[in-house]
């Protein structure tokens, strides 16, 4: 079991290193950004889309180790939001879990849950709506049974964001919770 | 007075070069058709060897970017008076001039002397004549002097051309960012930086001296409001609260900091008393409360508020401790700005085409749109409340962009390299 563990982690590291390596065209190491898309984003013709589609399957192998101890960090550490919204999207339930896991295994554990928007709007807004999102996945880890003390949020609003430019991809890859461990 | 056709022009006025290379320049991007013709013609000089700066030019600039002005080409000027004796009015009123703005350089030891004069064209008489002293460091200073006392004369109204703006920049990709926060003057010469950093920095605010900013920077990994003297770089941070410490403004009697501060859950207006440390609590509910600033008289401040749904702009009236939304025009209307001068407020208002600066008459309740971009955010308005600064987009770089208040005549301030962006306009400073 620790052995198919340790494979399943290298088969995300690969995927992650090839999504990496060809993450231009939009894929990022972190996923899907666009929810109820992301199954028409999946069959995008380029190698980063499909390595990033791959790599959610990982994921979705995770989650047959719920209920154990998650051993380290969960790879995927950002999770996307719709526009103007910080309800957790279903497809990142997984992911939520899985650092709440961690989070629960390792409680001199601490993550920075850094909340993002993307540019359009004013800047001090962006902040507050940046700082819902963070609290949204807070409250979502506290559920779970994570320790208030092990989270901290910080919001960024629009102001680092993932990815330059004005058009809706660009956005979605943006409005987004980081978690800073 | 006659009127002359709109002018639009796209004309990059390439001011001066110099080893400021961090100054921002200057693009009309629109003329008002209401602007009054003013003859400047080239201040002779009696100094030694050329002047560093050609003041006539810059007055020209000055007046021309204000929208009310329209200075005629130097190729048009049919004489070159130096003071009013020599003038032939005319002359000016075969070219249209309205107005007639003439001067004189003299070198006094390491100073000069700076002798202007505005004529009124059909009125026949010189309605200014004034002398004025000057180090060689100080002549744009003197020229954009120049320019208050015309602009003023003319209109009524006080210039603001003496004035400075500060701004943030942020260069380098997404993952490497810079940013530096700047004060230059009104025409973006002059530029000093006064803060870089690898986190961001927003929301500069002036305190109504002119002498400190307030703003908001993220060089610890969290965001707190700092306060920093410009005259001797030495700042304070004001607050460090846990979450969101954010947009600082400046009580009229610079005692008070207004700011939003999430400490107690989610963003809430708060108002420090400097000195003390006091905090009050002006709002309470489980919506973003942020982006205050102050009415011109102190009793009031207007805020940005999502309560309803959507960001709003609201007033909270100090003594009764109320606050009252007071824009029901569209769904998206933000970071509001009280007019110095009269009962308007300028804002952030989401159109179907974007995100534009709009006015408030709150007289009449219109809500008028003064801006053609589409992503504007952050605007701030010159003390005199006849034009308004702003940043915006302009293909995929942040540029300022400002605006008149009556929305007819416009410039750009971009930045050679870079993004910039969250322009703040100085008070007076005199």
């Amino acid at each position: 079991m620790r052995f198919d563990t340790y494979l399943k982690s290298l088969i995300i590291a690969l995927a992650l290193a090839l999504v990496a390596g060809c993450s231009s065209t939009g894929g990022t190491q972190d996923g899907r950004m666009d929810g109820a898309d992301g199954g028409a984003t999946g069959q995008g013709a380029t190698t980063g889309q499909t390595s990033g589609t791959r790599m959610g399957q990982g994921q979705t192998q995770g989650q047959g180790m719920q209920g154990q101890a998650q051993a380290r960090i969960p790879d995927q550490r950002t999770i996307y939001f719709d526009y103007d919204k910080d309800t957790i999207r279903p497809e990142f339930e997984s992911t939520l879990n899985a650092h709440a896991q961690y989070l629960r295994s390792h409680p001199d554990a601490n993550v920075v849950l850094k909340g993002h928007g993307d540019e359009r709007g004013t800047r001090e807004y962006n902040l507050g709506l940046g700082e819902r999102r963070a609290k949204s996945v807070e409250r979502y880890l506290a559920v779970q049974g994570v320790s208030d003390s092990q989270m901290e949020i910080v919001s960024y609003g629009e102001e680092r964001p993932a990815v330059d430019g004005h058009s809706e991809d660009a956005y979605a890859q943006n409005r987004r919770v980081v978690f800073d461990y | 007075m006659k009127r002359v056709p709109a002018v639009l022009v796209a004309l990059l006025l390439l001011l001066f070069s110099s080893l400021a290379s961090a100054d921002l320049t200057i693009e009309i991007t629109k003329g008002s058709d209401r602007a009054v013709p003013i003859a400047i013609v080239p201040f002779a000089s009696q100094a030694q060897g050329n002047l560093p700066e050609d003041i006539a030019q810059i007055v020209n600039d000055d007046l021309a970017r204000s929208g009310q002005f329209s200075p005629l080409s130097r190729s048009s000027l049919i004489a070159s008076p130096s003071s009013s004796e020599e003038v032939n009015y005319r002359d000016w009123r075969a070219v249209d001039s309205n107005y007639l703005v003439v001067g004189q350089v003299s070198q006094e030891g390491n100073d000069y002397r700076i002798q202007f004069e505005l004529m009124d064209v059909y009125g026949e008489r010189r309605m200014l004549g004034e002398v004025v002293t000057v180090g060689r460091d100080q002549l744009r200073s003197a020229a954009h002097y120049i320019s208050d006392q015309v602009f003023e004369a003319v209109t009524g109204i006080r210039g603001a051309f003496s004035t400075q703006i500060a701004y943030v920049t942020a260069q380098g990709a997404a993952d490497s960012r810079r940013y530096g926060l700047h004060v230059a003057d009104a025409d973006g010469h002059n530029s000093q930086q006064i803060l870089t950093s690898d986190e961001p920095i927003l929301s500069p605010a002036w305190s109504p001296d002119g002498n400190k900013l307030a703003y908001v920077s993220f060089e610890t990994g969290r965001p707190s409001i700092y306060i920093q003297n410009l005259a001797n770089s030495q700042r304070v941070r004001a607050t460090s609260f846990e979450g969101i410490n954010g947009a600082p403004a400046w009580s009229p009697d610079g005692r008070k900091l207004a700011m939003s501060l999430s400490k107690d859950g989610q963003p809430e207006i708060y108002v420090m008393d400097i000195a003390s440390r006091d905090f009050r609590r002006l709002t309470n509910n489980s919506a973003i409360d942020t982006e205050p600033d102050w009415s011109p008289d102190g009793d009031s401040l207007l805020f940005t508020s999502d309560r309803s749904g959507g960001p709003q702009l609201y007033r909270h009236d100090l003594s009764s401790g109320e606050s009252k939304r007071i824009t029901f025009t569209g769904n998206y209307n933000s970071r509001g700005r009280f007019s110095p001068v009269e009962e308007t407020i300028f804002m952030i208002h989401r159109a179907s085409d974007g995100y534009h600066v709009a006015k408030k008459d709150m007289e009449t309740d219109r809500l008028t749109i003064l801006t053609e971009s589409r992503w504007d955010e952050s605007p701030s308005v010159a003390p005199n409340g006849s034009m308004v600064i702003f940043a915006t987009q302009e293909g995929n770089r942040g540029v300022l962009g400002v605006v008149s208040a009556d929305g007819k005549a416009s410039y750009r301030l971009p930045s050679a390299q870079g993004d910039v962006r969250e322009p703040a306009w100085s008070p007076f400073m005199n």
